[in-house]
């Protein structure tokens, strides 16, 4: 009879197998001479093998017990039967101990827990941040949604989070970032700026008053394959991932990809350039599935695509000189939008049309959400002015994204005070 | 325009010391631009009005660390994904802009804008000279094009006798 019990045994010990299923720990706190002696009987009955995490030391004084499966039962009676009352403080100390597994494991490889304990200081894979949105919408279910709004050409989901307060289809504000990946500064904000609007609304203040109006929708990766390129191969890849046929070069510039002077000078035939137009516009589906939201959504006021470097502010138009009808109310909002920036950090913007300002580029993005009747279309160029360019350090994550925002909140502000 | 010769830039400039950003120092520069499809570099003629900064001592002491080195120096990847360059390597790093700016002047038109992207590997050379000898390849982003272009360029340099490059 002892035999299985002994070999049951060497094997736990040998495989490291010992289990606290179904264990629980008791809380007993002795009011009484006569409880105290109930409890301190327990001590005496080696066969319930009893774990004393706090021994019994007097009246009033707490006494935790660790009780096995097999002597549960019979403990509860014990205590009963003289009428002894006790708390279960742990109902299965397995199940605390596999959590404290995850955990562990968890802050090992520094898993945030929350978009509290998010690293915004940090650059992020593209899972992390696709985790970050999951855990945003799971803490705010009332003001954030996240919506696929379509795939990449490797497949991976093209996701946009919505931050509504309520309505139908109200006046919109489109912020995307990371259209080019290697532009890392720009989707590292886009997390910053996910939580910003979060606290923002928590809080009252900020881009609170925004949303009692308008929604924001905000694409954080907005180019998950060239991302993710970025992460594995090449830090210094720009374009998408598709491959057209005839070329075995890969790759479509998405900023020149779109319907507003596309193929026009100011971008390249050429499938082995960085500034590829791709075959035909929107031949790109990171660049299709936007302007399918945009036409759709139908009442979008405000469309702000970002990028980095060279700290600047454009508007239409790149692929011509001919200046946008409204050329100076833009030159208006840029101005007072490059001033906000400066005021935190002091960092130096110039600001204009795209042609006048940065160079000649055809079928950009807000040439053609321009084209659409989208009056406030805005190019952003984060830091820096070369220093450093597209690895600009990550300790520079934060005060990039804090001075973007004062300038994203006056062109947010102008569109909702500006109704068209 | 100069008929028949380029075109010539006369230009005011700001020079900021990127490690000590209180100092400025001002300077003027003629820039002539030959015309024609001979890609030659822009001639440039250029005059300093105030001191630059005397760097002596950093030299000094990278110059010795360097040549103390049991093994040559190599490395690659400056700054690194996450913008980072280790404090031992930003003395290769400035130098490395050097070079590329030799480099972008070499190459520039009127229609490039150069800056060094990042210094893909470098590998020092000893010497039996007293030069100090750094083989780099520079990964240089040109903005109109949005490329990033390869080069391999070769630095001396010495303390008294300051930089030279060779591609």
């Amino acid at each position: 009879m002892r035999l299985p019990v002994l070999l049951a045994a060497l094997v736990a010990v040998a495989t490291c197998t010992e289990t606290f299923v179904g264990h629980q720990v008791l809380r007993v706190v002795p009011q009484s001479h006569e409880e105290l002696q109930k409890v301190q009987e327990l001590q005496d009955l080696e066969h319930l093998q009893l774990d004393f995490w706090l021994a019994p030391r007097g009246l009033g004084l707490p006494v935790d017990i660790r009780v096995p499966f097999p002597s549960v039962q019979a403990v509860k009676a014990h205590l009963e039967a003289s009428g002894v009352s006790y708390s279960i403080m742990i109902e299965d100390v397995q199940a605390l101990l596999d959590e404290e597994q995850v955990e562990m494991l968890r802050s090992s490889r520094q898993l945030p827990l929350d978009t509290d304990t998010f690293n915004y200081e940090a650059y992020h894979t593209i899972d992390e941040i696709y985790n970050f949105m999951d855990m945003l919408v799971a803490e705010n279910p009332n003001l954030v949604s996240k919506l696929e709004i379509g795939r990449s050409t490797e497949n991976r989901p093209l996701y946009v989070l919505k931050f509504s307060t309520g309505g139908t289809n109200r006046p919109a504000i489109w912020i995307d970032t990371g259209i080019h990946s290697r532009e890392w500064v720009t989707q590292a904000s886009g997390v910053w700026f996910a939580k910003k609007i979060v606290q923002d609304h928590a809080n009252n203040e900020g881009v609170a008053s925004i949303l009692k109006t308008m929604d924001i929708f905000l694409e954080i990766v907005t180019n998950p394959d060239g991302f993710a390129f970025t992460h594995t191969t090449n830090r210094l890849w720009r374009k998408t991932r598709s491959k057209h046929s005839g070329s075995i070069c890969v790759g479509v510039d998405p900023n020149r990809n779109w319907d507003a002077g596309f193929g026009e000078a100011g971008a390249s035939g050429n499938p082995c350039t960085e500034t590829y137009q791709g075959p035909y516009p929107n031949s790109e589906p990171e660049v299709k599935s936007i302007v399918d939201f945009v036409k759709s959504h139908g009442n979008i006021k405000a469309f702000v695509s970002i990028h980095s470097y060279s700290q600047l502010l454009l508007y239409p138009y790149g692929y011509t000189t001919t200046p946008a009808p409204d050329q100076q109310e833009l030159h208006e909002v840029s101005a007072k939008a490059v001033a906000a920036l400066s005021s935190l950090y002091g960092t130096q913007y110039k600001y204009g049309s795209i042609i006048t300002t940065i160079y000649r580029a055809s079928g950009t993005t807000v040439d053609w959400t321009y084209n659409q009747g989208i009056k406030y279309s805005f190019t952003f160029e984060l830091r820096d002015t070369g220093r450093y360019g597209f690895l600009l350090p990550a300790k520079q994550i934060l005060p990039t994204a804090e001075e973007t925002w004062l300038a994203l909140k006056v062109i947010m502000e102008h569109a909702r005070d500006n109704a068209y | 325009d100069i008929d028949d010769v380029g075109h010539k830039y006369y230009l005011e400039l700001e020079l900021e010391d990127v490690l000590d950003k209180d100092r400025a120092v001002s300077c003027t520069a003629e820039v002539l631009y030959p015309l024609g499809s001979r890609t030659s570099a822009p001639d440039v003629q250029l005059t300093v009005q105030g001191e630059l900064r005397s760097t002596e001592e950093a030299d000094k002491e990278f110059y010795n660390r360097i040549r103390s080195l049991e093994k040559e120096l190599v490395a690659e990847n400056i700054p690194d994904s996450h913008g980072n360059v280790p404090p031992e390597l930003e003395p290769i790093h400035l130098l490395a802009w050097v070079a590329s700016g030799y480099v972008s002047w070499q190459n520039s038109t009127e229609n490039t804008k150069f800056h060094l992207a990042q210094v893909k590997h470098v590998k020092q050379v000893k010497r039996s000279d007293e030069d100090l000898q750094f083989d780099y390849v520079l990964l240089l982003h040109e903005m109109v094009s949005q490329e990033l272009l390869p080069w391999e360029v070769t630095v001396l340099w010495h303390p008294q006798h300051g930089a030279r490059v060779s591609q």
